[in-house]
């Protein structure tokens, strides 16, 4: 497992940060306004057969378990060719609506997380970690609950047009996620209501 | 009840004691005999083992069979778990559970984070830790499939020697995990547990302890708190242990699966400390030191019933455990594969300790209960263990990757 780079930059900056963080991962993230086309919803079935030698793949990829609203997609995308590999968007079987989103670092020194609209590009033997705090895929509009076990299947699509899918497994814990998502998370909480309600975009 | 240490004073007769089959059962008179200590020779030293790091050892979690089970030598620490899930939790929600467990149990087990979680260095080292999935008559019931749970698992038949208590007894989920360091031990269960307990909740923990790893040759039978080598006719790698372990008949889901039976066994060590050592060997039928029998022979050897001392009596008690334990046939054979656990001393600073006695087999019904009903009515070691937890589980086969432990149980 390498280090996360990115996790690790947001947390340095301390708990002070915390709180506006979740303040502002709603107005970011859940506020944002939809760009682009709805990507399309694809079921289970459809990405359940490991793609032949994709541009990139996705190691460790996971899903924070979420009662409703939005969520988000962890892993570590691995270019497999010699060459950069730039994720464009990304669909998933939870929702019609998912972004690529960075999480930046504003003048007055709080955060915020935005779609990136220039994707995550990819370098050759420079895996990219989408990981709380920093990249990730952000699924908005659940339609149902994501919980813990349970699976959603996910496609990239890549800069040249081709994809990559790969399966997440929903899981309620997370580290280095501080306020990340949902600013009244209770520390100890357990069971499905973990999750952050009422934030739909 | 065991005798208290008073009743340990009754002294009786070597023969007494040979011929005491009754008393075996009752407890009210305990053997004190053997005031002569045979002549042991001290152990001979024991050789050096190979030294190196081993931590990073690990043990494949994906496989035909479950790991954690023929794993050898058995490591040196165990938590047994046993969760009971939610009312109300379904097929749906043990089939979360199930993958999601899973999915932890193959990362923890390569010495890898679970998903979401940060902590590379508490499992780093894995120390060969291994986790194994057992299940209850509860998740049959669960995920409406009562049909499926073997008769002898949803009732093991009780024995006019148990005293079972309830807080070590039963549930619907067993986690057995293992390892040769507590480290990444206490890590995974911690783990492991925060992951079910949306859908399921701790009904008991027990951990035990074998020697530490490399103390010994590799190979060398482990000794339990009576000091006795235990475990000394568990079949043979191979083909012996394979038919012993393994389910080969049955529903699809449980071919190469296998049955464990936990019986947490107290022993009164108490009374044991002040018996002699003869009467400790004549209890069992076999040497303390070698484990060998008392009769003659090496510790692999089986002690001879027909044995007779100089006087033409039996050498060795009909009611000697190890007589009363032997397989009487290949069904029933098993693999023990006890920790002991030590939770003492009381306030009162009387032990509290004995053996947790993890036995895998094919079918319960023809190794366990028919070989645990011999020694519930006769055998001369019920003197000094009291059968205190029981639970049986079926264990399921075990899963390659991308699949998880049960699925075809909850997908078949």
């Amino acid at each position: 497992m390498s280090p996360s780079v990115p996790a690790a930059s947001v947390r340095a900056r301390g708990a002070l940060l915390v709180a506006a963080l979740g303040a502002l991962a709603l107005a970011g993230c859940g506020a944002a306004p939809t760009t682009g086309p709805a990507a399309p919803t694809i079921e289970p079935a459809a990405a359940a057969a490991p793609a032949p030698q994709t541009a990139v793949v996705v190691s460790d990829p996971w899903v924070k378990a979420a009662e409703g609203g939005m969520t988000a997609v962890f892993g570590t995308v691995t270019a497999t060719g010699s060459a950069p590999v730039t994720v464009v968007s990304a669909a998933t079987s939870a929702s019609p609506r998912a972004e690529l989103h960075e999480v930046l670092g504003k003048a007055d020194g709080t955060m915020a997380m935005q779609p990136k609209e220039s994707g995550f590009v990819v370098d050759p033997g420079a895996p990219h970690r989408l990981a709380p705090g920093g990249d990730h895929i952000m699924i908005m509009d659940l339609a149902a609950p994501i919980r813990p076990g349970d699976r959603v299947e996910v496609t990239l699509t890549l800069g040249d047009g081709s994809t990559a899918g790969f399966s997440a497994l929903a899981k309620e814990t997370t580290a280095g996620e501080e306020n990340y998502e949902h600013g009244e998370a209770a520390p100890g909480m357990s069971g499905p209501g973990g999750a952050p309600t009422g934030q739909g975009g | 009840m065991p005798a208290g240490p008073a009743a340990s004073r009754r002294v009786l007769g070597r023969r007494g004691l040979l011929l005491g089959g009754a008393a075996a059962l009752g407890g009210g008179a305990v053997g004190a005999l053997g005031a002569t200590a045979s002549a042991e020779p001290p152990p001979a030293p024991v050789a050096a083992a190979p030294q190196g790091p081993v931590g990073a050892d690990a043990v494949p979690f994906h496989g035909r069979h479950q790991s954690g089970i023929t794993t050898a030598p058995v490591q040196a620490h165990a938590a047994f778990v046993a969760l009971d899930l939610r009312p109300g939790s379904g097929a749906d929600d043990v089939a979360r559970l199930l993958r999601l467990l899973s999915d932890d149990a193959a990362r923890l087990t390569a010495g890898r984070s679970p998903l979401g979680a940060d902590d590379p260095e508490l499992v780093a080292l894995p120390s060969r830790l291994t986790v194994t999935f057992g299940f209850g008559p509860g998740l049959f019931d669960a995920i409406g499939r009562p049909e499926q749970c073997p008769a002898v698992v949803r009732a093991l038949p009780a024995f006019a020697t148990d005293r079972i208590d309830p807080r070590w007894s039963g549930g619907d989920l067993l986690l057995q995990v293992c390892s040769d360091d507590r480290l990444p031990l206490s890590y995974a269960v911690r783990r492991l547990v925060r992951d079910a307990r949306g859908v399921a909740t701790v009904r008991w923990t027990q951990r035990g302890f074998g020697p530490a790893r490399g103390s010994e040759p590799a190979g060398t039978t482990p000794r339990n708190l009576f000091g006795q080598r235990d475990g000394s006719k568990n079949p043979e790698v191979g083909g012996a242990l394979d038919d012993a372990v393994w389910v080969r008949d049955g529903p699809d889901w449980f071919v190469d699966g296998s049955m464990l039976v936990l019986r947490r066994i107290r022993m009164d060590l108490d009374v044991w400390d002040d018996l002699g050592r003869e009467a400790r060997e004549l209890s069992v039928g076999r040497s303390v030191g070698s484990g060998a029998p008392v009769t003659g022979g090496t510790e692999f050897d089986e002690v001879d019933p027909t044995a007779v001392d100089g006087d033409g009596f039996a050498a060795v008690p009909p009611a000697a455990h190890a007589l009363r334990a032997k397989a009487r046939g290949p069904a029933e054979r098993m693999l023990r594969r006890g920790f002991s656990y030590d939770d003492g001393p009381t306030a009162d600073g009387a032990p509290e300790a004995g053996l947790l006695f993890a036995a895998y087999q094919a079918d319960a019904a023809t190794a366990f209960v028919p070989v645990q009903a011999r020694l519930a009515e006769s055998d001369v070691l019920n003197l000094w263990v009291t059968h205190t937890g029981s639970a049986a589980f079926a264990v399921p086969p075990g899963c390659a990757p991308g699949e998880y432990v049960g699925g075809r149980l909850l997908e078949g």
